[in-house]
């Protein structure tokens, strides 16, 4: 069973339409990659998701119920956990603060966030604005796992990241499918650690749907032709 | 680095020091001061939650502290002439007992900041600031063309209002409960900024759309916010009220809101006795400098200039050397 369906979605920022029909569907457990070029609209479709934007035509379903006309505070209520592009955590408050500010009840405690993020442990009682990079992304993760989210989605979670704290988000990302079984969208250009966790690949040329299949099923062309690697 | 701790603890003792040491030289007038600089440190606590913690600019809360004020100077103005309230439908009397005037101030002031505060919320930025100024300059005409209470020309209240106990006629006494009130005001809202209601309402005035995507209903929280916010104004304009055993439309005037921010950014915004410290400073510098000369404002504004160019952090910020973190 589906716990995400978009189908025909269509979303503009005033007068420039980004979005001209993307279909996508996230099953129970299933992690699922977003690609495409810069500016293909992946992100614009994470905004839709989560009711940060509104679609023009089309509908959002999440776990059988349209939330087309939820505001966004009610759509994460209902279980989505968005870890946006930038590592935006409130950088006014303590690692403890942001994490204890976003906590719901559910499965993901202070202990299992900690557990999967031994440093956010470390760094408990830091300003997260004093935090690197990577730290911060963990903490962006920690903070939407709080939340006791059904869909993780993580938006370029790994971008202008070190190699070595990449690994590491990537090996926690990895946990979380085989340990949690959550549902995850993650937006990311990097073929190598999508092949670990993804099970299914949609790739958006100009705000819509141009190829989806397996990651294995990538062929040269079509990484050519629409990733641009 | 001084820990912020021991500084709002100095802060408070030295209110407690002054005032007893000015019982002890038979100063009571000085006790008067240091109860009027508790008494609209605390309005500022009120403005405090809604401006430092929420990001919320309201330049309309002399509104709720006109309010406070009126409730006092309207309860006790029947009491003192034994007339009720109303009679019909039902007979309300009026009351000299403070706990039960500060009960109505206090639910009077948040009820006109749930009707405030759900309107302008609407709109943000010079717009949240336009909408609240007006709603306070509405309250202030209407008290001044408000004949049965006094009109332009307030009200007064002979005798000061009871708490049970004590004789809030001596200085010290009222100094005394006045400072309880600030100091149980002070640890609720402080309690109320490590809650996670306060955490999301510091959070959201840093990034609205984040603290959305992690499930925040932001209007509500800043709602409720505000409606703390105003009780307190509130509250403390039922006090004013008693100290000075009168009340009138000033206390409605954007002069007074604007009085109430400047303590705010002259103690630090955001900081927990920032309010106090703004306010200590403002006393002291109307009785002294008002003394020099009537034209001390002019000093004031010279301080404020500097507080706002070169010490962001207020007072407590600038002895604390931390960054504002609500900020």
């Amino acid at each position: 069973m589906s716990l995400l369906e978009l189908s025909g979605i269509t979303a503009s920022y005033g007068a420039s339409q980004a979005l001209f029909g993307v279909d996508l569907t996230v099953g129970e457990g299933e992690v699922v990659a977003l690609m495409g070029r810069n500016g293909m609209g992946k992100s614009t479709t994470i905004k839709v998701i989560c009711r940060l934007l509104k679609n023009s035509e089309g509908s959002v379903r999440f776990a059988g119920q349209d939330i087309s006309g939820l505001p966004a505070h009610k759509a994460a209520r209902l279980g989505l956990g968005l870890v946006p592009e930038g590592r935006r955590c409130f950088t006014n408050l303590t690692v403890h603060e942001n994490l204890y500010a976003s906590a719901r009840p559910g499965e993901w405690t202070f202990e299992r966030v900690h557990d999967l993020f031994p440093r956010l442990k470390e760094r408990e009682r830091q300003m997260a604005g004093s935090l690197s990079g990577g730290e911060q992304q963990m903490l962006a993760i920690g903070r939407a796992l709080m939340t006791n989210p059904r869909l993780l989605i993580l938006d370029e979670a790994t971008e202008g990241l070190a190699p070595v704290v990449r690994q590491e988000i990537w090996a926690a990302i990895g946990a979380l499918k085989s340990s949690s079984g959550l549902s995850i969208l993650v937006v990311d250009k990097t073929i190598a650690e999508l092949r670990r966790i993804a099970d299914h690949v949609v790739v958006l040329e100009r705000g819509a749907n141009v190829w989806e299949g397996t990651i294995d099923g990538l062929t040269t062309d079509v990484k050519d032709r629409y990733l641009g690697v | 680095m001084i820990r912020e701790r021991y500084i709002n603890a100095v802060i408070l003792a030295l209110m407690v020091i002054i005032s007893i040491a000015a019982l002890w030289m038979d100063e009571p007038f000085t006790i008067t001061l240091a109860t009027k600089a508790v008494i609209l440190a605390l309005a500022a606590v009120g403005l405090n939650l809604a401006l430092g913690q929420g990001g919320l600019v309201s330049f309309g809360h002399a509104a709720y502290f006109g309010v406070g004020g009126y409730a006092m100077g309207i309860l006790a103005s029947h009491a003192q002439n034994y007339t009720p309230l109303m009679e019909v439908p039902f007979l309300i009397e009026g009351t000299n007992q403070m706990p039960v005037i500060w009960l109505v101030a206090v639910v009077a002031s948040a009820l006109l900041a749930l009707v405030i505060g759900a309107l302008s919320l609407r709109t943000s930025g010079v717009y949240f600031i336009m909408v609240t100024l007006a709603f306070g300059q509405m309250l202030y005409y209407f008290a001044i063309s408000w004949p049965a209470y006094g009109g332009e020309d307030g009200l007064s209240i002979y005798v000061r209002n009871e708490f049970p106990g004590l004789n809030t006629l001596v200085p010290i006494q009222f100094f005394g409960l006045c400072f309880a009130v600030l100091c149980v005001v002070l640890f609720m809202v402080h309690r109320l900024n490590q809650s996670p209601f306060g955490l999301a309402l510091m959070g959201a005035h840093q990034n609205e759309e984040r603290a959305r995507t992690v499930g925040i209903n932001v209007t509500r929280l800043r709602l409720v916010a505000f409606v703390i916010s105003g009780a307190i104004t509130g509250l403390a304009g039922a006090l004013f009220a008693d100290l000075n055993r009168f009340v009138s439309p000033v206390m409605f005037d954007w002069h007074t809101s604007g009085q109430i921010m400047i303590f705010i950014i002259l103690g630090g915004v955001a900081r927990l006795c920032g309010p106090l410290a703004g306010a200590s400073l403002y006393i002291i510098l109307e009785h002294y400098l008002g003394g020099l000369s009537e034209y001390w404002q002019i000093y004031l504004g010279l301080i404020l200039l500097f507080v706002v160019l070169f010490a962001k952090g207020g007072i407590v910020g600038g002895l604390a050397r931390k960054e504002v973190r609500h900020g």
